[in-house]
């Protein structure tokens, strides 16, 4: 095996540089397209951002949930800026991942996936792991593309002392090799004046020969199709076969005659690539200084160490969790309190009415129920940047590996599960971390059984209400016990579910974990700012019109039909409209600014009113299937309503109580109602088993439309948002069944 | 071999001294899996078996045959294992995966 050399770059790429920009300016009237690819932790990313500013739009591949990112570069100051698109980190163009596909696919088939055809691609290669960077780079090459490598992290390389002959590297590679430093802005007008040249340029026929068998295969498959190499060699070597039955065949038949010489004929073209780095690497690359221990194994000597390990990374979710869970509620506090005083500042301005009604209970509610998550969102994002961007989330995944292995599931699957506990949606929104789409989906569908902090409210009021003085031998609360009975519940329902799920609709052979554990750096701002920025702004533009429409349904189920009781009072209009606006903004239990408490009579009122409305009307349809889990048809408009979220089943207890909308979880007049209820023939309505039914089926069904609309959103279809409200809504109704109907058996009431 | 720095043979003595596995790894050139490789000895890749897609992974991220190997460590819960590639970088690869990865250690 030889190396055929491309001819070397010297004096005819220099004469070629005028006519590259000419060929640019002719291209077409709009921009040069630039593609950038390179590994995962290659600094592809902080290059972008160097390149593009904020000048860049986030959106879907079509069908699948690869994210398209795609920004302006402004290449010379007398062009228009380029497209470039930033393609999914990746270790190869062989399609092992949804990712990888894409990449693969934007480069040799772009109209497949809706896209242009890349006129030059930039590949971002790690200059401290330059081998491992070099093999997307041979592929990239056997592409036929026109091709620009970007050495990146080139300081870190200065600084471990690797000294890179770049343009040495680049005349081996037959393309030129442009050294950047993203942060400190370092090569990129190089790096510009080096793609424009590229544009115009034949691309590179470096390669790399095979042994005789496989080049004369690979030359009777050419010759029968395209006449192109790389074509032949993607179809002779790819894991997918082609689809054309010909073509199929005739590649079955030269795989065979490969494999009857070879067995691990497969595995040619990968040893060919790597020889050739290897030999490529040798002549350009000289470390100057012999590698001891680095800096990334001195932390990671306590940052995974055996015990510290464990015991930091515990401190590190709790910080987190910590983040999510309570400093995020002031905020979030402002932001609800905010929407309901521009609610009554609205309500006051204009007259009342159904349209005021809409405006202030559909709209603005549903508005802020939006709004209200984005600080969770915020927070959460911040923390997986800093955590992936520095290389520490790697190494959390390393470490719980072998425990979420237990259920089926990957190491990456801790961190969006942890952050579940706080709130679902940030949770499912951190799955995409996980490459392989089953694991995922397994995922996103146990996320929901961590208790949120939205069942919170409820278990607190049916504490308050039965369980509250109670002591388990004589100095643990019961309530505290119960509490955490709920939790534990819940994980331990995910834990089943995940087991089942990944032997039945998810059966997938356990998930290789081949993950790379990069070296510790210091997190870019840039990268991380921009990660909050498009995760929050696709959960208000996708999830944010799903969770409007349905508060909208909402409001317009507990207002219609209008009772006379409420079409002549204004003031009880208010009231009906002010527990609605609870359905999208987490009650926080204090009244909103402007509304006085509620009058006995209002109270009787609006509780009329929510009696007689479709809502109520529903909840005593509904009766006679959620009898048997103990409630009554109270519970069960408070349950149809706690289907947009979990906490409007305080308020809407309130509401049909009536004890006023405004009273909170732990007020008294709530829980002397819940208390004193009775049903027709008398009895209690609540007793301390109907709210444990209560809680269970309030820790396992699916009651938020925020959910099931981010599932959607991540899962792109229907399909699994709604078979997880449905095997929730089972499974809770089974648990709740079993728990009232046990606990009567055993001899509770 | 060069790429052994003094350092290197110190450290490496020290972890094969440690582990239970130090009857499998002698001075002399020896054949055995990934897995079974005592921390911080470097060994060559001989052969990655299977044909699945794993296998095919582990060749793009380098772990070709001739390529140096050496296990930096386990996870606390003793599996996955941390595994240097290339003396480049760092791969976490579950003991299943490392298992069908021969190797030889270097004489030395």
């Amino acid at each position: 095996m030889s190396v055929v050399e491309s001819p070397t770059l010297s004096e005819e790429t220099n004469a070629s540089e005028a006519l590259g920009v000419a060929a640019v300016a002719s291209h077409d009237a709009g921009a040069l397209v630039v593609a950038l690819a390179g590994n995962p932790n290659a600094g592809k990313t902080s290059l972008f951002n160097a390149l593009t500013g904020l000048r860049q739009k986030v959106a879907n591949y079509p069908g699948v949930t690869v994210e398209r990112k795609e920004g302006e570069w402004s290449l010379a100051s007398d062009l228009p800026p380029a497209r470039l698109i930033d393609l999914p980190g990746l270790y190869s163009l062989e399609a092992a991942s949804a990712d990888e596909r894409i990449a693969r696919d934007v480069l040799t088939a772009p109209e497949q996936v809706g896209d242009t055809r890349p006129d030059v691609v930039v590949a971002a290669v790690d200059a401290t792991n330059l081998e491992r960077n070099l093999y997307l780079v041979t592929q990239l090459l056997e592409t036929g593309r026109p091709l620009v490598v970007a050495l990146t992290m080139f300081d870190l390389a200065e600084r471990e002392r690797i000294e890179i002959d770049t343009a040495r590297l680049g005349r081996s590679l037959g393309v030129e090799v442009v050294p950047v430093v993203a942060t400190k802005r370092r090569g990129l007008e190089d790096l510009a004046r080096a793609v424009l040249r590229a544009a115009g340029a034949e691309a590179p026929g470096t390669r790399w020969p095979l042994s005789d068998e496989a080049e004369a295969e690979l030359d009777a498959l050419a010759r029968a199709d395209s006449g192109v190499r790389s074509a032949a060699l993607a179809d002779l070597y790819s894991e997918e076969l082609p689809e054309d039955a010909d073509r199929r065949a005739a590649v079955e038949a030269a795989r065979e005659r490969l494999a009857r010489a070879n067995p691990d004929w497969w595995q040619e073209p990968l040893r060919a690539r790597y020889d050739w780095i290897g030999r490529v690497a040798a002549e350009s690359v000289r470390h100057s200084r012999a590698r001891g221990r680095s800096a990334t194994d001195r932390i990671d000597s306590l940052l995974t160490h055996k015990i510290l390990g464990p015991v930091i990374l515990l401190v590190v979710m709790a910080l987190v969790f910590q983040t999510i869970f309570s400093w995020a509620s002031v905020p979030m506090d402002l932001i609800d309190g905010g929407f309901g005083a521009l609610g009554e500042a609205v309500r006051g301005a204009m007259p009342a009415g159904l349209l005021t009604d809409l405006l202030v209970d559909g709209v603005i509610a549903g508005v802020g129920g939006v709004l209200v998550f984005l600080p969770q969102i915020l927070l959460l994002f911040f923390f997986i940047s800093l955590l992936e961007d520095s290389g520490y989330m790697a190494r959390a995944a390393f470490m719980m590996d072998r425990l979420m292995r237990g259920v089926g599931l990957h190491g990456k699957a801790f961190m969006p599960l942890l952050s579940s506990f706080a709130c679902a949606i940030p949770g499912i929104m951190a799955t995409r971390t996980i490459e392989n789409p089953k694991d995922r989906l397994a995922t996103i569908l146990i996320a929901p059984f961590m208790s949120c902090s939205a069942r919170l409210p409820v278990y607190t009021l049916m504490i308050a209400a039965f369980f509250s003085d109670r002591k388990a031998f004589g100095f643990i609360s019961v309530g505290a016990l119960i509490i955490l009975a709920m939790y534990l519940l819940g994980l331990a329902v995910a834990i089943c579910v995940a087991w089942i799920l990944k032997h039945t609709i998810l059966k997938a052979p356990a998930p290789p974990l081949v993950l790379e554990l990069p070296p510790y750096r210091v997190p870019n701002p840039l990268n991380i700012a921009q990660q909050m920025r498009s995760r929050s702004w696709l959960f208000v533009k996708r999830a944010g019109t799903v969770i409007l429409s349905i508060s909208i349904l909402l409001w317009a189920l507990v207002t219609f039909p209008q009772s006379d009781a409420t079409q002549d009072d204004p003031q009880a209009r208010a009231y009906v409209s002010q527990a609605t606006r609870e359905t999208g903004v987490e009650s926080r239990g204090e009244p909103a600014p402007g509304v006085e408490p509620a009058s006995p009579e209002a109270s009787t009122k609006e509780g009329e009113q929510i009696r007689q409305s479709y809502a109520g009307r529903l909840g005593r349809v509904i009766e006679p299937f959620i009898e048997p889990l103990g409630f009554d048809w109270k519970m069960g408009v408070g349950l149809i309503a706690s289907f947009a979220a979990r906490e409007t089943l305080v308020s809407t207890l309130s509401i049909v109580y009536n004890v006023g909308k405004d009273s909170d979880a732990e007020s008294p007049s709530l829980i002397d109602a819940v208390r004193e209820a009775r049903r027709p023939d008398g009895r209690p309505a609540w007793t301390p088993l109907v709210a444990v039914s209560m809680m269970v089926f309030f820790v396992l069904a699916c009651q938020c439309m925020s959910t099931v609309a981010i599932v959607r959103r991540e899962t792109n279809s229907w399909r699994w948002p709604l078979f997880m409200v449905a095997y929730m809504l089972v499974l809770a109704y089974g648990a709740s069944f079993v728990t009232y109907q046990g606990g009567r058996l055993l001899g509770f009431e | 071999m060069t790429y052994f720095t003094t350092s290197h043979v110190g450290r490496n003595d020290l972890m094969t001294t440690k582990s239970p596995n130090v009857s499998k790894v002698s001075t002399a050139a020896q054949a055995t899996t990934l897995d079974r490789l005592a921390a911080g000895v470097e060994a060559r890749v001989v052969a990655v078996e299977g044909t699945d897609a794993v296998a095919r992974r582990l060749m793009e991220m380098g772990v070709v045959p001739g390529a140096p190997v050496s296990v930096v460590k386990a996870a606390p819960l003793g599996d996955p294992l941390e595994v240097r590639v290339r003396r480049s970088y760092h791969l976490a690869l579950r003991r299943a995966e490392a298992q069908t990865i021969l190797v030889v250690t270097s004489e030395e």
